[in-house]
């Protein structure tokens, strides 16, 4: 070891781990840029910057004739309407799983019994079962489902149920499980039920988290709506769509405002309702 | 919350129901039934014996997965860049949101903060399938376009958690730093980003366990990886190829899930 590596270590004590680290990182990222054909050269290439500039200069000005205004309005309605049903199906299927996965609820864990294996073994198919929901992307469950219900909002709803009922179910768990647990112990411990473990144990001190993910997800699910214009599912996705596809920037432009709007409205509801649950 | 010294008052107060939430309750329930209402969707279909039927030769043509040698080569190598597009993707937005987390959390005055929360706003706004459709326009086709839309909407979503993250830190120890004669980018270095590191690492990998779904969606306008298989065979009608591709995604998502949540159980607990 040299003089200069020797005094940089004794300034220093975290030299070494760092540089090996560091050392690391470059190793693995190195192949990783190269499979991921890592080449920010081309956003500057002259034909590139060309169609990227023509089609951002249409974007300028949103288009804001009464006409498509009014087709936005009906395609914003029936986003939200299908954002909503899809995570009101979708709680149907995470709240239950929830409860059964989460582990500081189980009776059986406090003691030597008889239920503790299989507890465990109903914890772990729950735990799969989400994982088997949420590991298709919602777009395959959306050209299953259309196979049954045919064209139209019904498949886009039921893609996003069961999705993200099996998001949702994994972070209610996690979130329960992260939480202040020792309520609910005490209280299955002094013979209370499950139910009332959750609702005077977990609850009051998951709430507030538990809502605003689930303000998120919906805020998600307005944004899924984009993926199931694929199926002709209607809503912001498909008008969206068709405006990419006539490259008509100035509707473009319109309907990425609007998406603000949802986001914002989504930041004020979170906040509203993390503020009821105080 | 306090329960030690309660007067009576008090106790009746925190005993009365919650009007408030009655009226939330409603109105949710109220939303819930007018969107089913709404959209009139007739879920009969689902249950109908012909419809079953349909759905059912539908998923049987997925068995067996094409299991061939080469195949499975191919298969595995757009696992391997789906996985490095979510990993480059997530990478990226960590150094942008990272970036305009500052500004954000109201380091360089109102102005800025309000500015770069419209900015991270719009970001997040934007879905990951808009931007992945723009960035084919301004990177051509292939995975970088993918990471590239990964990397936009996600630092709009970490922005703005780094930020949150930022402003719930107490700042004596930068503040004593500073005070100290240090510079201010001393000071935040090794002050303030010890104390937020490890949020922003558990925030980090659960987004990229998001992102690693989304990954295999984005395939679907071009960018590359196990995405533009499914379209490529589900659109040939090839369904035992697709149903290979499938089990590949499936087998990255458990594998991508239970890496982060190990690695995520030592950091502070993390919901975006």
């Amino acid at each position: 070891m040299n003089a200069a590596v020797a005094r940089a270590i004794e300034r220093d004590p975290q030299a070494l781990p760092r540089a090996t680290a560091l050392l690391v990182a470059v190793v693995v990222l190195w192949p990783m840029l190269v499979l991921a054909e890592f080449k920010p050269w081309a956003l500057f290439e002259a034909g590139n910057l060309r169609v990227m500039r023509d089609f951002l200069v249409g974007f300028l000005p949103p288009v804001t004739s009464a006409e498509f205004l009014g087709l936005l309005l009906k395609a914003t309605l029936q986003t939200l309407a299908m954002a909503t049903a899809g995570i009101a199906l979708a709680l149907l299927l995470a709240v239950p799983l929830a409860f059964v996965m989460t582990e500081s609820l189980s009776v059986s864990r406090i003691g030597p019994g008889r239920g503790r294996v299989l507890g465990r073994a109903l914890r772990a198919a729950a735990r799969w079962l989400l994982l088997a929901l949420r590991a298709v992307p919602e777009l395959v469950w959306a050209l299953v489902l259309v196979r049954a219900l045919g064209l139209g909002p019904g498949a886009g709803v039921l893609a996003i149920a069961i999705t993200y009922g099996g998001m949702l179910g994994k972070v209610y768990a996690e979130i329960l499980e992260s939480s202040d647990t020792r309520p609910a112990r005490a209280l299955l411990e002094a013979g209370s039920g499950r139910v009332a473990a959750l609702l005077y144990g977990l609850l009051p001190g998951a709430a507030q988290e538990l809502a605003s993910y689930t303000v998120y997800r919906w805020e998600c699910a307005v944004r899924a709506s984009v993926v199931m214009g694929f199926v002709g599912a209607g809503g912001l996705g498909q008008l969206m769509d068709q405006s990419m596809k006539m490259l008509n920037g100035g509707e473009a432009s319109t309907i990425l405002l609007m998406f603000l709007l949802l986001v914002l409205l989504a930041d004020f509801l979170s906040a509203s309702l993390r503020r009821l649950l105080a | 919350m306090n329960t030690g010294e309660l007067s009576a008052s008090e106790r009746a107060t925190a005993a009365a129901p919650c009007i408030t939430c009655v009226w939330v309750s409603l109105a949710l329930l109220a939303a819930v039934v007018a969107s089913f209402v709404g959209l009139g969707i007739d879920y009969s279909g689902l249950f109908s014996a012909d419809s079953l039927r349909s759905m059912g030769r539908f998923v049987a043509e997925f068995f067996p997965p094409d299991l061939s040698a080469a195949f499975v080569k191919k298969t595995a190598w757009a696992a391997l860049q789906t996985l490095a597009v979510s990993a480059l993707g997530t990478l990226l937005a960590v150094l942008l949101g990272a970036a305009l987390a500052l500004p954000a959390a109201g380091r360089f005055g109102s102005a800025a903060r309000h500015a770069t929360r419209l900015l991270l706003n719009l970001l997040r706004g934007v879905p990951e399938l808009v931007w992945a459709a723009l960035m084919v326009l301004a990177a051509g086709l292939g995975p970088f376009a993918g990471a590239l839309a990964l990397a936009l909407h996600t630092s709009g979503v970490l922005g703005r958690l780094f930020s949150e993250a930022l402003e719930n830190t107490p700042r004596d120890a930068e503040r004593a730093l500073l005070d100290a004669g240090s510079g201010a980018a001393a000071a935040f270095a090794y002050g303030a980003l010890p104390m937020v590191l490890p949020q922003w690492m558990s925030y980090t990998l659960y987004r990229w366990e998001m992102n690693i779904r989304m990954a295999a969606v984005l395939g679907f306008v071009g960018a590359g990886g196990l995405g533009q298989m499914l379209y490529y065979h589900l659109s040939l009608f090839q369904q035992a190829q697709a149903s290979t591709v499938l089990i590949a995604m499936f087998a990255l998502v458990v594998v991508v899930d239970g890496a982060s949540a190990r690695l995520r159980r030592g950091l502070a607990p993390a919901y975006a």
